[in-house]
Formats: structure tokens, C-alpha cells, sequence
């Protein structure tokens, strides 16, 4: 076969219908059953759809009839929120096994969990609860995603907490806690902007520092997202992670900041309650877009900014 | 890590637990009844999404303060909310401020049995000429075996529950209760069509029989029906392509 050295090969069979490796360097949007036919009479320009795979453990149904015509137009990004790879107790087998079939099916180019807990002892509490930074917590972490990228094959990433309180038997920071489980599992981390903001906020730091100390060569997705806010006993903000509003004029701010040290990178707009009309999503999407493209450098590879992938 | 096990139990019992602390020492007890109140007030409205009937017909307080005790009494064991909930119209059935309403539990069975339909497997439709020729294949009725589409729901109870839940999926409940007798006995059957789940009113030898077929060959379950009832459940469950497979019992 002759060689063209200045031209780029053919895609190889079947490629173009392989699922891309990462997701593209655009803004994405939650999947919201509200939203299924809308989205599908009129497919938006968007980087890509993320849904909680707890949402979608269900044997068949509108759920799957609907993402898998959506999952077929656009990127995909699985979000777990019932691992708790933080606890200290074994990962829960049969949600891994659920977790396993769900990847299989959809194929996501993403699957992300959180650096919380939310089980113990057999009680689920529906919430992301936060774990002290000790030695014991950070080995145990480490083995639980250990086990997960073995048990799903595949690199996850981990996203830090919203938190409102620290532990007394914390030894390291939360930083150093992410940076030595990045180390240790070669996991990504999904970077929520709102959630740094929020816990600097609520634990009197910086949150361009504890940016700064992040590995943010690490960073596969950001997420935005907004906030309530209340005050504490002393009268000092406290920030609560509601997902139930637009983004903050200072967790934008936090995020172009953000962009400016990672170059251009897959971003969500989060949001699970007070589901808005899709408009005002997309809306929050392109002011997302805007920051992306105006720090990334200029797109090289196919897929990236393409919107719509058919 | 006995932190997180003593995080787990303060959760649960409603106390703040020992070793946390604050940044500006403000109280740690109002923080962490940030986390109680994402966890108890989570849930609410898990059971609220689901048990949107039975809400409407306590009103918000009564069904919240309820939700909160059964959250309290019986709280999730999976990570699958989905199926959070059940259980509910029993713990209602029992609950002492609802005795003046003995049909809100089945009521709630009814919402739950919804959403099960909603979520249930997909499944394989027998044709209704397929039926046929088992039927006329007398050999073969006497073992014939119905299996129903996996979305197939049955709620059976001594008050009109169907009409009310069928009230309030009009724009104005008000003007439906009041035609309903509450004291008829009704039953339904649930079954998605489609991307729908249908709540179809149907007799209770009709849900009896149904629930027999599950268990039972068509022949056997036939036997304690009347010739009425087996005739109006078949063309039933024919019309609404509610029987996924037939087979022959051994």
C-alpha cells in the first residue's frame, strides 16, 4: 500500500461510529425527563448529556426508550451518586454489578463518583456525607477506586465535596487528600467549581488557593452549579449545595479563573432541582461555552465544539 | 473510622455528634443539621414524586409530617430511590392520624404500583391470534400458562381508590369527588402501553383472577372464576397485549 506521508489516514472501518474516548471541550446540560421530547423534536447544539446512574437502574421503560435515542446524538456522561466510595465499609457488589451494566449498555465517554459517602450500615441517606482526611480514609478510598476502574475497566473521575463541617481527626487537607488519591489511583478529578467555592466559603479559606493546590492536570469535567446561602451561629455565610438555582455571579467568576489554569475543558451545568425550562439550561450553557472557547486553545482534533454529533 | 459510624447513627437519631468543628466557631450542631435536614428532607420528597394523590389528599403538612415518620421508622436500604416507598401504604394502613382516611393506603399502593409500571422491564406481546389457537387446542388448554407483561400492577380495595386517584388526574379533582361513592369496593390494573402506563378499572374477579393466572395455568385459575369473569378478563387482557408469553406446564 503507498504511503501519503502529508495526508491525514482514513478513519478505520467502523470507526466513526466508535464512541469518542473523552468528552468534548464544551458545555453540557443534566438529562431531565421534563426535557426527553423536547430535546429529541428539536436536538440542541450542546457538548453533551449527563445523567445520575442511579436514575437509570431500572429494568426498561421511558428512561432507557429515551436515552438511548438521546445517548445516540450526543456524548455521554454517567454520573454515580450511591457508590459511597468514602465510607469506610466494602463498595456495595451489587451496585457495582448495576453500575457495570449500565456502562456496558450506554457506553459512556465519561463515568464519574464522588469523594463522599452516602451508605452505612445498610441505611442509603440520599445525601453526599462528608469523611475525615485521615491515613485510614485515604487508603481506604484509594482501594474503593482501585476496585472501580478494575470492576468497570476504566478510568473514573472523582469529583470533590460541598462540605459544611471538617473533622477534628482530619491529619491532611482536602487537597492534599485528592492529590495523593490522584496519585495513588491515576483516577481524574471532576472539578465542581461550586463546590470549592462553597466549602472555602464554609471553612473560612481561599478558593483560588485551594485551586492552586489541586492536581489540575487531572481535570476531566467541571461542573457549575448554584447555591443557597444562609448563615451560621456567628453570622458567617454558610453555603448550602442545592443544585436547585442558576449559577452565582462569583462561581462564574471562579470558573473562568479555573479555565485560565486547565485550558478549556468539558463543563456541566447542574442542575437537579427547580428544573427550569430547557431554554434557560441551554441558555446557562452558552455563557459556559463563551469562557470555554475563549480559553481554549484553538480545537485541533475532530469532535471538539462540533455540538450535535450524528 | 469511627467517625462516619457515629455520623451514620447522629443522622439517624437526630443528635450532633462529637468530633467535628467549625472554622470561625460557629455552632457545629447548625451545620450538621444542614446534612439531617438534606437527608430527611430528601426523602420527603422522594415519597412526594411518587405520592403525588396521596399528598393531594392530606394536603402538604399532613403528608410531609407522615412521610417524615415512615423516613424515620423505615428508611432507605438501596441507592435505587425508585423503589423507595414501598411499603408505604401499609405503614399508612397502620399510621394512627390517617385511620380517618382507611383508603389513602391503598391509594398510595396504587402510586406505587404506577411507578413499578413505569419502570418495569420491556417485554414480547403474544398476538391475540396466537391466543386464539391455543385456546381451540383443547388438549393444550388443559396445561396452558399465561406469563403477563412484567408492567402488569394489580391493586384490589374495599373504597372507590380508583376513581379518586382517577379524580385528581383531572384539572379539577374537587369536582370529581364528589360523585364518588367511596364506599364501592374497586379494583385496577395497571399496564404501560407504549411510553403510558394505563390504570385500567377493572372487577374484582377480574383482579383476583388475574392474580390466580400469575400463579396458576389458565385451566386451574379458570376453575374457581366464572364463565363472565374469565370472558371479560381474557378479552382484557387481550385488548390491552397484557400477556407476554404462553406456555405449556408439564
Amino acid at each position: 500500500m503507498t504511503d501519503f506521508p502529508n495526508v491525514n489516514p482514513p478513519f478505520a472501518a467502523g470507526a466513526a461510529h466508535a464512541a469518542p474516548a473523552s468528552l468534548p471541550c464544551a458545555a453540557g446540560i443534566g438529562l431531565k425527563p421534563e426535557h426527553f421530547r423536547q430535546i429529541l423534536a428539536q436536538p440542541p447544539a450542546l457538548g453533551f448529556f449527563e445523567i445520575h446512574a442511579e436514575n437509570y437502574m431500572v429494568a426498561g421503560g421511558p428512561y432507557h426508550h429515551y436515552l438511548e435515542k438521546i445517548r445516540a446524538l450526543y456524548p455521554l456522561s454517567i454520573h454515580g451518586v450511591g457508590l459511597s466510595i468514602g465510607g469506610p465499609q466494602a463498595l456495595d457488589e451489587e451496585h457495582l454489578s448495576r453500575l457495570a451494566k449500565l456502562l456496558q449498555r450506554y457506553q459512556p465517554e465519561s463515568f464519574s463518583e464522588h469523594l463522599a459517602w452516602s451508605s452505612h450500615a445498610g441505611t442509603f441517606f440520599n445525601d453526599l456525607l462528608p469523611l475525615p482526611y485521615t491515613q485510614a480514609s485515604l487508603d481506604s478510598v484509594c482501594a474503593h477506586i482501585d476496585q472501580v476502574q478494575s470492576r468497570l475497566n476504566r478510568t473514573m473521575l472523582l469529583e470533590n465535596p460541598a462540605t459544611y463541617l471538617q473533622f477534628c481527626a482530619s491529619t491532611m487537607s482536602e487537597t492534599q487528600f485528592i492529590r495523593e488519591v490522584v496519585r495513588r489511583t491515576g483516577c481524574g478529578l471532576l472539578l465542581d467549581v461550586n463546590n470549592v467555592h462553597v466549602s472555602c466559603t464554609n471553612h473560612g479559606t481561599d478558593a483560588r488557593q485551594y485551586l492552586s493546590e489541586l492536581p489540575l492536570q487531572a481535570v476531566g469535567e467541571i461542573h457549575l452549579a448554584g447555591f443557597a446561602e444562609e448563615l451560621d451561629s456567628q453570622g458567617a455565610p454558610l453555603l448550602i449545595d442545592s443544585h436547585g438555582a442558576p449559577i452565582a455571579a462569583c462561581v462564574w467568576e471562579l470558573y473562568a479563573f479555573t479555565l485560565a489554569l486547565t485550558g478549556a475543558k468539558p463543563s456541566l451545568i447542574e442542575r437537579d432541582n427547580n428544573i427550569p425550562a430547557l431554554a434557560v439550561l441551554l441558555a446557562e450553557a452558552q455563557q459556559a461555552d463563551q469562557l470555554i472557547q475563549a480559553y481554549a486553545p484553538a480545537p485541533t482534533s475532530a469532535g471538539v465544539n462540533q455540538g450535535v454529533r450524528r | 473510622m469511627n467517625e462516619q459510624a457515629e455520623f451514620a447513627a447522629a443522622l439517624l437519631q437526630g443528635h450532633c455528634p462529637p468530633g467535628l468543628h467549625t472554622w470561625n466557631n460557629s455552632a457545629a450542631e447548625q451545620r450538621f443539621a444542614v446534612y439531617r435536614n438534606n437527608y430527611l428532607v430528601g426523602l420527603i420528597e422522594a415519597l412526594a414524586d411518587t405520592f403525588t394523590v396521596t399528598q393531594a389528599l392530606v394536603g402538604v403538612a399532613f403528608f410531609q409530617a407522615m412521610a417524615r415518620v415512615f423516613v424515620q421508622t423505615q428508611p432507605a436500604q438501596s441507592p435505587l430511590l425508585v423503589g423507595y416507598g414501598e411499603g408505604f401504604g401499609e405503614f399508612i394502613d397502620s399510621f394512627p392520624p390517617a385511620a380517618g382516611l382507611p383508603y389513602l393506603g391503598a391509594v398510595a399502593r396504587l402510586e406505587m404500583a404506577y411507578v413499578q409500571a413505569y419502570h418495569a422491564a420491556d417485554a414480547p406481546v403474544v398476538a391475540a391470534s396466537e391466543l386464539a389457537r391455543w385456546l381451540d387446542d383443547g388438549d393444550a388448554l388443559s396445561r396452558l400458562r399465561l406469563t403477563l407483561h412484567p408492567s402488569v400492577q394489580l391493586v384490589s380495595s374495599a373504597y372507590a381508590v380508583v376513581s379518586l386517584w382517577a379524580a385528581h388526574q383531572h384539572d379539577d379533582p374537587a369536582g370529581q369527588l364528589a360523585a364518588i361513592n367511596l364506599h364501592s369496593a374497586q379494583a385496577a390494573m395497571l399496564i404501560r402501553q407504549g411510553l403510558e402506563v394505563l390504570v385500567i378499572p377493572i372487577s374484582p374477579a377480574s383482579a383476583q383472577l388475574i392474580a390466580n393466572l400469575r400463579q396458576q395455568s389458565l385451566a386451574t385459575a379458570a376453575a374457581t372464576a366464572s364463565p363472565e369473569a374469565l370472558t371479560a378478563t381474557l378479552a382484557l387482557l387481550v385488548q390491552h397485549a397484557a400477556i407476554s408469553q404462553l406456555s405449556l406446564q408439564e
